[in-house]
């Protein structure tokens, strides 16, 4: 077996575990960083709309075209500065479209255009071209994604509780706003593919953070019936015995964007579907992280200001304390990751403390797995 | 969630086999039904096939200037008039300042969507001042021969049945039915609004010989328009495109009419009710008349009251000034006669229609009328936005990361592998299936976004396998056999999968109910993918994964199934009863998830 399969075993069995929650502050700064650089780029930089959000202008050629459209591609990049479209009209002239252009800019392309293609420049019909997204399009998507954030927390603070449903917001707000800030850093033209690759993040940063929220309050439903294990602990083993899933989930969703992004960007110069391409890449990313790293450990620390899970906290100190006091043993065997308890039965929560006090208590919630 | 019992087996273990030949049943039906009709790869979005431009030319109509609020108003309506559903991919932009390009994808249906761009789709109900069918330059004094000269019988031996105004059944008002039977030549002609009882005095009786005879008026305009209407010859298009044009919608004019193939013109009054107080209208097939297709309005509230003022009006009158004219873009397409004030705030208009010209008619009166004018310049085809060596770039690099996956997952899972390769590509078959259909069914194109959600999309659907198959393998460690670990597993496992591909789902119906254009055509895609995850992993994964568990290479963990209970580390004590007949599984846990 691989090497990641006995990882997925040990995890399980809690050899190997990561404390998320307890670093949980490196996380946040380095979330918060990440997201003020995002914020950052986005106000100094700004986004680079493409043509169909902004407008531009379009040429026509005349008909019986030597230059191919790959080669007009690269003339209208090169006199521009901003990624063109080129198509081949019925008639056989090209129809070259370029973002950000007002008249002026215009009729400067216009004659660097009509150089390169060695044309006169009164045969190279401009004219200004309006966007096809137009306002209307954008305001109802944002209508929709307003309704849409509504909903989805009303869903889950239902199916799962209001905490969770604000950690998975706060979540998603983190993947789109690190999305966004790439964008503005690399400048990559913001085109409608790109908007679409934005809402398929958003699907799937809420898709991870609820499938590792299930097993989060799957794990947490008799918490109150135990004393030794505190929110967060649980919270802690939630995610790590989740986490062979999320990376192989991860790594799946990823792989094919990622061959899109860097084979086909970087080596085959497919450069129109770099944009989306980098949109999914950087998503998918951000939004398999902050499930992990952010929602958990902030619905842990929503969860630790709840009266009964103070209560909770308590008597769970009281009670390690007391252990600590009587059983020096217990003590030596608190760190994470002892080779030691290979052979004890599977228990939610650190396995450590189960090994010397959970088998007669720990039936209730021990045996789940 | 209830963990299967000890009870398992017998309902659980039964289905799978069923389960499965249901969903290749089903694979093997669709992949038929789409060789059958002919349409075996998914409709092309613009940006990956070319397509049809259509460049129209605004002109300035009474009242409205051309100017960028316009324009984009017109841009806004024609978006949503070639998009009705959305996902049908066409672009829709201005072109300096008076110019607005249409972009519709390869395949769509060009003449229609020339037509549904093009027609301004001004609305008006005006009331029947005169009307009698028109064949020869001036009306004869009877109309049993005016019509002569285009060949059409004469209006009383013509009964046009499928002209009609009711309220549909069901609604409170009384139905008042119409016909065009009985139309008469009217001579009379009114600048009024309303129709004086002394004009519909001399309105004869059908069939019966009338001449043209105005009534007295001081009014200039209305010996003028008598004028026009005398000269007025609709059997010519030239005339018919410069009468429909001249009409303003606050005095009477004059216009044409083809019913039953026979050009009628008209005297109409002023406009009663417009276009802009239509607040949704559908394409109804009427069952109970004979009038077919039909286009079925409902009207605000506004425009309820003023319909059932003028048709309350209209009522007191005699033919022809009981009828009232429903106008589009100058021409009549029907003219119904009402016998009793419509109220309920519904109209019909029937006239003859396919199918698609009703359900194009009604939804550019959903759309809204367009505030100018245009005329088509340029229909040519264009070549895809993305250039084709880049596209198969980047369709290489997909595959790349395709066969990627492929090897994580049989380095990972081995056997298993197995599992999840094959139910990806049974989601794969489907969705592309099914977007084939799709395509000549409500013209959904594919574009390079919705490519990239279903590389996305590989991602949720392979996450489905995952999540089962990690709830599968940490039953194994438990010390489970794979029987009833594959069981025991599931219903944890389907929770999970319900619960995140429902915010998926929620997702995708909420976009696509409120949003227009590209945005729309994305949710249809998620919406698609999401569901088609969780018919694959409940009809093809989970009974897959039932019938290879009694396989002995699985069920004995061969070490290259990925179920090895040792590599597992699968927990010593219990690892001997792994058999099926363990007793070991029931008493272990009473609890359940």
């Amino acid at each position: 077996m691989s090497k990641l399969g006995n990882l997925g075993a040990r995890l399980h069995r809690g050899e190997v575990s990561y404390d998320f929650i307890g670093k949980r502050k490196i996380w946040y700064g380095v979330s918060i960083l990440i997201t003020i650089t995002a914020i950052l780029g986005l106000a100094v930089r700004g986004l680079n709309m493409g043509i169909d959000f902004q407008g531009g202008a379009v040429f026509t050629t005349p008909t019986k075209m030597s230059a191919s459209v790959a080669q007009v591609e690269k003339y209208a990049h090169d006199a521009a500065g901003h990624e063109a479209v080129v198509q081949k009209l019925g008639n056989g002239s090209l129809r070259i479209q370029i973002a950000g252009l007002d008249t002026a800019k215009s009729d400067q392309v216009k004659q660097t255009l009509a150089k390169d293609l060695k044309l006169d420049p009164e045969r190279l019909n401009a004219d200004l071209v309006g966007p096809s997204w137009g306002e209307q399009i954008a305001n109802k998507a944002w209508q929709g994604l307003a309704i849409f954030m509504v909903l989805v927390v009303i869903y889950l603070a239902i199916a799962f509780e209001w905490r969770m449903a604000v950690a998975a917001l706060v979540a998603l707000i983190h993947d789109i706003t690190i999305t966004v800030g790439i964008y503005a850093l690399v400048g990559f033209e913001v085109t409608p593919g790109t908007v679409i690759g934005l809402l398929t993040i958003l699907g799937y940063s809420l898709y991870d953070t609820v499938v590792v929220f299930d097993s989060l309050k799957e794990q947490t439903k008799d918490i109150t019936k135990q004393t030794r294990f505190t929110y967060s602990d649980i919270a802690n083993h939630s995610i790590n015995s989740t986490l062979v899933r999320s990376i192989n989930t991860t790594v799946v969703a990823l792989l094919p964007v990622a061959g899109l992004l860097f084979i086909g960007g970087g080596f085959l110069g497919a450069g129109t579907l770099n944009d989306i391409s980098l949109s999914l890449f950087v998503g998918l990313a951000a939004g398999a992280y902050s499930s992990i790293f952010i929602a958990t450990p902030l619905v842990a620390d929503l969860k630790e200001r709840e009266p009964a899970m103070k209560a909770l906290r308590k008597r769970v100190m009281a009670k390690r304390a007391q252990a600590a006091a009587g059983e020096a043993q217990g003590e030596s065997r608190s760190a994470t990751g002892e080779p030691s308890d290979g052979a004890a039965p599977a228990v939610v929560g650190p396995r450590d403390q189960s090994v010397t006090r959970n088998r007669g208590r720990g039936r209730p919630s021990g045996k789940r797995r | 969630m209830a963990a299967p019992k000890k009870g398992r087996g017998a309902s659980a273990q039964s289905k799978p086999g069923r389960s499965l030949v249901l969903i290749l049943i089903a694979i093997v039906a669709m992949t038929g039904g789409m060789f059958l009709a002919g349409h075996t790869t998914p409709r092309l979005g613009i940006d990956l096939a070319g397509g049809t431009s259509i460049t129209l030319k605004a002109k300035a109509d009474q009242g409205s200037a051309i100017n960028k609020a316009n324009m984009d108003t017109a841009v806004d309506i024609m978006n949503r008039r070639v998009n009705g559903l959305g996902v049908s991919e066409a672009e829709v932009q201005t072109q300096g300042d008076d110019h607005i390009i249409v972009n519709i994808p390869k395949g769509t249906n060009s003449k229609e969507a020339q037509q549904q761009v093009g027609t301004t789709a001004k609305l008006y109900f005006r009331p029947v001042l005169a009307s009698e069918p028109s064949g020869g330059a001036a009306p004869k004094p009877s109309p049993s021969t005016s019509s002569g000269a285009s060949g059409s019988p004469s209006p009383a031996a013509s009964p046009s049945g499928d002209q009609k105004a009711t309220s549909p059944s069901g609604a409170p008002s009384p139905n008042a039915t119409a016909t065009s039977q009985g139309r008469a030549v009217s001579d009379a002609l009114k600048a009024d609004a309303t129709p004086s009882p002394a004009g519909s005095a001399s309105a004869k009786s059908s069939g019966a010989p009338a001449k043209p005879s105005p009534t007295p008026s001081a009014n200039a305009d209305a010996a003028k328009l008598q004028a026009q209407y005398a000269a007025l010859d609709c059997t010519k298009p030239a005339e018919r495109a410069k009468v429909g044009k001249a009409g303003k919608p606050g005095e009477p004019t004059v216009a044409c009419g083809e019913i039953d193939k026979v050009w009628y013109k008209y005297v109409l009054g002023p406009a009663a009710v417009d276009g802009t107080e239509v607040k949704n209208a559908k394409a109804v097939f009427d069952t109970q008349g004979a009038s077919g297709w039909q286009v079925q309005m409902n009207f605000t509230s506004s425009g309820a009251k003023k319909f059932a003022d003028i048709t309350g009006e209209l009522a007191k009158n005699q033919q022809p000034q009981n009828e009232f004219g429903i106008v589009l873009d100058g021409d009549v397409v029907s003219s119904p006669y009402v016998q009793q004030a419509i109220t309920g705030g519904q109209a019909e208009i029937s006239g003859r229609f396919t199918q698609e010209e009703a359900q194009s008619l009604a939804n550019m009166l959903s759309y809204g009328a367009l505030p100018l004018s245009f005329q088509e310049e340029t229909v040519t085809t264009v070549t895809a936005a993305l250039g084709g060596e880049q596209l198969k770039a980047g369709l290489l690099a997909g595959a790349i990361g395709l066969v990627l996956v492929v090897i994580y997952l049989v380095a990972y899972y081995r056997g298993l592998s197995l599992v999840a390769m094959a139910s990806l590509l049974v989601s794969a078959i489907l969705t592309y299936v099914i977007m084939s259909l799709l395509g000549p069914a409500i013209g959904f194109a594919l574009n390079l976004p919705a490519v990239c959600g279903a590389i996305v999309a590989i991602g949720i659907t392979a996450d489905s396998f995952i999540v089962y198959f990690e709830r599968i393998r940490d039953e194994i460690r438990e010390g489970r056999s794979l029987r009833p670990a594959v069981e025991r597993a599931w219903p944890r496992a389907r929770r999970t999968i319900l619960v995140s591909d429902f915010v998926s789902f929620l997702a995708a119906a909420v976009l696509f109910i409120v949003t227009v254009g590209k945005v729309q055509g994305f949710a249809f895609t998620l919406g698609l993918t999401t569901v088609l995850d969780v018919v694959v992993v409940f009809f093809f994964t989970k009974p897959l994964m039932t019938l290879l568990a009694r396989r002995r290479f699985f069920a004995d963990g061969h070490k290259w199934s990925g179920l090895d209970p040792r590599s597992l580390g699968a927990k010593p004590p219990l690892r001997r009863t792994r058999r099926p007949s363990g007793p070991t599984t029931g008493p272990v846990d009473p609890k359940g998830a």
